[in-house]
């Protein structure tokens, strides 16, 4: 028995994925909205997506370059920091492992900023984007990604809180330390690991 | 820094502020001032230690010192909120921390801008927190809130901002009913839209800060008005909530 506990409370609906939902997350199956400020509307034709920083030689795609690359799906269960989790996303995109061949690394990039249009930033260790672990997110359910929830483009790193898959992403910056982001600085964990509770800073 | 530590709060009073929507009064063994717009992650533990937590806007001002004010809407089928609504009493203890968030909050050295509110349902919480501090600390600084709800008896905080209204007069207060309004209602009986939110913004003679909290579509839309109409994304602060299950 727990030490504290409210008498007459428990679980309503069945747990029926409860291993797949971190704790203190509960399983939604809509899609809530979480944004700070305005939706921005980036029109195609204006679209960039950069790696800079720490590169060998930075490159800047326009919409077109940028999709003409590897597509792949993905499958993925995502977690917000504000208590809900949805499972079995599916997504099309493009592989940050794909874009990482684009360009040489310098040896000492470790950390990336993630980028976007309105001026949001969200920083995640680079290893946490490899080997297949984030992708940059086109499609959703099989349409265009809808601009209130990143579209046309938004990284997507499920295996950390969901503020980390920036929306409406324009570039990654890669870095020798880490710095922190948008809510990063607002107290927000430096890494977010949903499965250890890392909301806010002071849980790190 | 050391963690956001979990404390026992005693609900010490219980106000019934519309046929959906109570607050729950905490009493806090270590009480931390926050900012008007923050907010307190409550945990409920069941018998057999399963674990369910939501996030609260804090509706009290920090001057309301040792405790504080979670105003909470009952949500259909809502397996936190209707545990609060149905199963605690005064003297029953609520596991909190906080206050958290440091974004949707409205700071001292904001109170020399003209401030525009605008909130929908139980969207008014953190906006009252910013009222209500505004109001104790003096400020002259104008402000209006649009306030959404749904019937006259959704309103909540209805007889204070009403008060309020009446007794500072650099405070405005406008309402929209958007399903029934009261009786000899004159104002607006619609939804919040673009047309709403530029009537209301040309009274300001100077550039508000903008509050904005609700649903989605509340939030997206005044939002997105806010910055057709030229306002940089670095006044608008939202904060959007639901439907979201529970």
């Amino acid at each position: 028995m727990p030490s504290f506990f409210n008498p007459g409370f428990g679980r309503k609906r069945p747990a029926t994925h409860a291993e797949r939902i971190p704790p203190g997350q509960y399983e939604t199956h809509d899609w809530p909205v979480l944004t700070a400020g305005p939706t921005p509307r980036i029109p195609l034709a204006n679209w960039t997506f950069s790696l800079d920083g720490l590169v060998e030689s930075p490159v800047k795609w326009s919409w077109e370059q940028f999709t003409a690359l590897p597509q792949q799906s993905f499958t993925n269960d995502i977690h917000c920091v504000t208590k809900w989790s949805k499972l079995d996303t599916h997504w099309q995109g493009i592989s940050i492992e794909t874009l990482l061949e684009q360009v040489t690394l310098k040896p000492e990039a470790r950390y990336v900023m993630a980028y976007s249009y309105g001026e949001y930033t969200t920083n995640i260790p680079l290893e946490d984007l490899r080997h297949g672990k984030a992708f940059i997110g086109l499609h959703f359910e099989g349409s265009p990604l809808a601009a209130e929830h990143g579209g046309p483009a938004r990284l997507v790193v499920p295996h950390l809180y969901f503020w980390k898959s920036a929306k409406w992403i324009t570039g990654l910056r890669f870095m020798e330390h880490d710095q922190p982001g948008f809510w990063e600085r607002g107290g927000y964990s430096m890494y977010g690991n949903p499965w250890n509770e890392q909301r806010y800073r002071s849980d790190d | 820094m050391a963690r956001i530590q979990w404390q026992l709060g005693k609900v010490t009073t219980i106000i019934q502020e519309t046929p959906r929507v109570k607050t729950f009064r905490l009493q806090l063994p270590q009480w931390i001032p926050h900012l008007p717009g923050q907010h307190y992650d409550l945990r409920l533990t069941a018998e057999d230690g399963y674990q369910a937590e939501r996030s609260y806007s804090i509706a009290s001002a920090p001057e309301q010192t040792g405790e504080i004010d979670l105003t909470i809407e009952r949500i259909d089928d809502g397996e936190i909120s209707g545990y609060l609504h149905e199963g605690v009493r005064v003297g029953d203890q609520l596991e909190v921390r906080g206050p958290i968030g440091g974004y949707f909050a409205w700071h001292d050295g904001m109170a020399d801008r003209p401030l525009f509110l605008v909130g929908g349902g139980s969207g008014i919480v953190p906006l009252m927190a910013i009222l209500r501090h505004r109001s104790i600390l003096g400020a002259t600084n104008p402000t209006r809130l649009l306030y959404s709800v749904r019937t006259p008896e959704d309103l909540i905080y209805g007889t204070e901002l009403q008060n309020l209204a009446r007794q500072d007069p650099s405070f405005e207060l406008v309402l929209t009913f958007t399903r029934q309004a009261p009786p000899d209602w004159s104002g607006y009986h619609r939804r919040i839209d673009g047309s709403m939110v530029e009537q209301e913004i040309r009274p300001f003679s100077e550039q508000p800060i903008s509050f904005i909290c609700g649903p989605t579509q509340l939030v997206e839309s005044v939002a997105n008005e806010l910055a057709a109409i030229g306002f940089p994304p670095s006044v608008i602060y939202t904060e959007r909530f639901g439907p979201t299950g529970s």
